[in-house]
């Protein structure tokens, strides 16, 4: 069966259908909305919910709400919040103890059983999904909790029809079209002057509940609509990695470029970048305890390279300098991460540029060192 | 009890301290009881001990292997987990996550001169290592085992060191760093010890344990003697936390520690370890 | 006597290598020297007129800071040296030298070996050749000592 069997548009009330049906189906359905003047990710209760009529502007430290001059659903680029936050929340409670007479007892938290449907993941995000999913899920400790909210969770991505100022997914070779990795895909178009969205199913599941959903073949010319949709944001891309599998030799061999002082200056090391990056794991743990002293809660939550803590062994920090914990953060995402997970950690979804408070730019800094490669300081 | 059954790694199992004693002025050591089945491990492996509402600590593990039923750990208290850890007492309970990592190469190093180095608290991940080698004598060539300490009252497991010295079959040699003149032993870094070691560089493996500067000295000692890089261990220590590669903590380059380590090889750390802050 | 010092002097480490007519040149200048446990070589403050090779037995090198006791930062083993100030000027000893255990070793007369070294700068080029990397083995432990790498953290 060709691809293109499986394609159909769905109205806007195809896709309220859509919500409705997952809903209906158990699953918590979460998607992009407008809060505190940017496009974050929450629970839906509908369409109605989605940032209809918005755009963003994007830049180095730069990230502004606008408004569109039509009532796109998806006329926007990621905002600083990523599907990490239900897949890898920021706080989970890993066990309880107890001490008692006879000493302690310890209790694993239940796994979650938690089913989420995310509606309007970016091809960049899917990227991002399939990383920590390396990371997670691979080796000889596959993270449990972790594994049951990704089997639990129903994917409708949404190709890109426009670009952020920070997006370079294209250089990164992760989109702006989803090719794998969703139950669902959306591409949304203008057809007779309305919206509608060409919907292809990637899963059996995604293939179920399309059939229950009102929708019409899609023609050629929905097609052509999409794919012109999708050039344009590719043509688009406000930000180039150059050379994304050339960036892991490079950076190894100029781990002391002046380079790393240069951003060190301008580096905040407030973190931000590691918060709203969709592929950073890094967690620490933390213990609370009642006032008797009878119950203790074990939690691991974000943590963050850029932190002193992060790489303290007693008598001090490993990374003391901002200048150590910046090339720390970089060189994991772009070089020593395709050692442990075989691939780059970076996505090129822009938001540590756009949500850097002094607009360090990922791609720039690579440039830079790429100029004058082996300069020392 | 212990071993962990088969559930997740990040949750800990409770166990029984059975006795505790002090070692050194802030260290102690912890026998743990792991039950029937005992706790089996590999020699440099380590454990996450878990102190209850403060939280865990990686902590290397100690004791003999082959006495699998003591889960031995030795402790310097110098931190909120560490501080509380040490001042358990027998019958209090502990959780135990472990055993994690890669240990040395006891078994590889069959049929080579041994010369193991240890700095300080060095000398405990390296124990399980030294009983190995002890009970399985006549698989190895010379052993050499050099200690360096502080001062002479900071000589961890001192005793036990004067019974293997007592058996004639492995060469210890003991330095201080610095002492009163009533200590006849030796005084110098540890380093100073390697020229009068007797061991044949090219058929030996060396597993070294210490401060990181101490151990990147020996190690260039050693390679200057003759001994292969690749035949020269080191116990690294990070930031170890989850001890299962997922929290990131531990990262040294390309590896986390935890997990790929922490024993590695002097030519896989050397030039990391000549670079600052990585 | 002389000739037996010649055979002293070959197979003591620190003279390995070393070619015959300055083996017997420096023999000239050595003497047998026996300390019994406990007793000092030199000490601070002294003039540097000889420095000493041990053969056999240990010498700890110590400091003495009024109101403290006295410290131990070295000892010195069989195949090693035992001072170096005797090489420069003031030639006075820096610290005390005291046998650990007994301790035989070769005693060398310092001016004898300056003389020497003045006169034949062959000869001085190879003591400096085989001193230098002593006190540079020595700084660099210094260096490590200084450190404290065992020491508990703050």
């Amino acid at each position: 069966m060709a691809e293109h069997d499986r394609q159909v548009v769905l109205s806007r009330d195809g896709l309220e259908a859509l919500v409705g049906a997952l809903r209906a189906g158990g699953y918590r359905v979460c998607g992009p909305t407008v809060r505190d003047q940017a496009i974050v990710y929450d629970e839906i209760d509908g369409i109605g919910d989605l940032p209809a009529g918005w755009t963003d502007e994007q830049d180095g430290g730069h990230y502004r709400l606008k408004r569109r001059d039509d009532d796109a659903l998806f006329g926007y680029a990621v905002g600083p919040h990523s599907w990490k936050k239900y897949l890898h929340p920021p706080r989970r409670p890993l066990w309880h103890a107890t001490r008692g007479a006879n000493g302690l007892g310890i209790a694993a938290e239940p796994e979650p059983t938690t089913r989420y449907a995310f509606i309007g993941v970016r091809a960049c995000e899917l990227a991002a999904i399939a990383v920590q999913d390396r990371v997670f899920t691979e080796g000889a400790y596959p993270d449990q909790h972790y594994a049951a909210l990704r089997e639990g969770a129903f994917i409708v991505a949404v190709n890109c029809g426009e670009a952020g100022g920070t997006c370079f997914c294209v250089s990164m070779e992760t989109g702006p079209k989803a090719r794998a990795g969703y139950d669902l895909a959306l591409t949304e178009i203008v057809i007779d002057g309305g919206r509608g969205y060409l919907a292809e199913a990637g899963s059996d599941d995604g293939a179920a509940i399309l059939a229950l959903l009102p929708a019409r073949s899609a023609s050629d010319a929905d097609r052509a609509a999409a794919e012109a949709a999708v050039a344009h944001a590719a043509a688009h891309m406000g930000r180039k990695m150059d050379d994304y599998a050339g960036v892991r030799d490079l950076l190894l061999a100029n781990l002391e470029h002046p380079r790393w002082d240069d951003v060190a200056a301008r580096c905040l090391t407030c973190g931000n970048c590691t918060m709203a990056c969709p592929t950073c794991f890094c967690t620490t743990s933390e213990d609370d305890s009642d006032l008797a002293g009878s119950e203790a809660g074990h939690s691991q939550r974000w943590d963050s390279c850029f932190t002193l803590d992060f790489s303290y062994i007693h008598g001090g920090s490993v990374r003391a300098s901002p200048k150590s914990r910046y090339r720390q953060w970089m060189t994991h995402k772009l070089a020593t991460w395709w050692d442990q997970f075989g691939s780059s950690g970076c996505v090129g979804c822009g938001r540590c540029i756009t949500w850097c408070p002094v607009g360090i730019d990922i791609t720039e800094e690579v440039r830079a060192i790429r100029m004058t490669p082996g300069a020392t300081a | 009890m212990l071993p962990r059954s088969s559930g997740d790694p990040m949750v800990p199992q409770v166990a029984r301290v059975v006795a505790s004693r002090r070692e050194l002025g802030d260290v102690w050591t912890l026998d743990i009881d792991a039950g029937p089945s005992g706790f089996p491990f590999q020699p440099g492996q380590f454990n996450m001990l878990y102190a209850f509402g403060v939280g865990e600590a990686a902590i290397s593990i100690s004791g003999d292997p082959a006495k699998a039923r003591r889960l031995i750990h030795t402790i310097r208290s110098v931190g909120k987990v560490s501080d509380a850890l040490a001042r358990l007492n027998a019958g209090d309970t502990v959780g135990v996550r472990g055993p994690f990592g890669g240990g040395w190469p006891v078994a590889a190093a069959e049929g080579a001169d041994v010369v193991i180095v240890a700095g300080g608290l060095g000398l405990a991940p390296l124990r399980p290592s030294i009983y190995q080698l002890l009970a399985n004598r006549d698989r190895y060539g010379r052993i050499v085992l050099l200690c360096g300490a502080r001062s002479p009252n900071d000589i961890l497991y001192r005793s036990e060191l004067e019974e293997w010295r007592a058996r004639l079959d492995i060469d210890i040699d003991v330095s201080v760093d610095h002492a009163s003149p009533e200590w006849h032993g030796n005084v110098g870094v540890v380093t100073t010890l390697m020229p009068r070691a007797s061991f044949d560089p090219a058929r030996t493996v060396a597993m070294i344990c210490g401060p990181e500067i101490m151990m990147r000295f020996v190690a260039i000692e050693l390679e200057n003697r003759g001994v292969e890089p690749a035949r020269i261990y080191l116990s690294m220590e990070r930031n170890m936390k989850c001890a299962i590669g997922r929290c990131g903590h531990c990262q040294f380059s390309s590896d986390f520690v935890c997990k790929d380590g922490p024993v590695a090889t002097w030519a896989h750390l050397r030039r990391l370890l000549s670079l600052k802050e990585i | 006597m002389i000739v037996g010092m010649d055979a002293i002097i070959r197979e003591h480490r620190f003279f390995a290598g070393l070619d015959e007519p300055t083996i017997r040149l420096l023999a000239g200048c050595a003497r047998n020297v026996v300390f019994k446990s406990g007793q000092y070589l030199f000490h601070a403050g002294e003039d540097a007129n000889e420095f000493y090779l041990v053969r056999e037995g240990r010498v700890a090198l110590d400091v003495v800071t009024p109101g403290r006791s006295a410290i131990t930062f070295q000892t010195v083993g069989p195949g090693e040296i035992v001072g170096v100030s005797w090489l420069l000027p003031p030639y006075k000893w820096m610290h005390d030298a005291h046998a650990v255990d007994p301790v035989r070793a070769i005693g060398m007369d310092a001016k004898c070996l300056r003389g020497k070294c003045d006169a034949d700068h062959d000869v001085g080029y190879e003591m400096m050749r085989r001193f230098l990397p002593v006190l540079v083995s020595r700084l660099h432990a210094t260096r490590l000592q200084l450190l404290d790498v065992y020491g508990k953290p703050d």
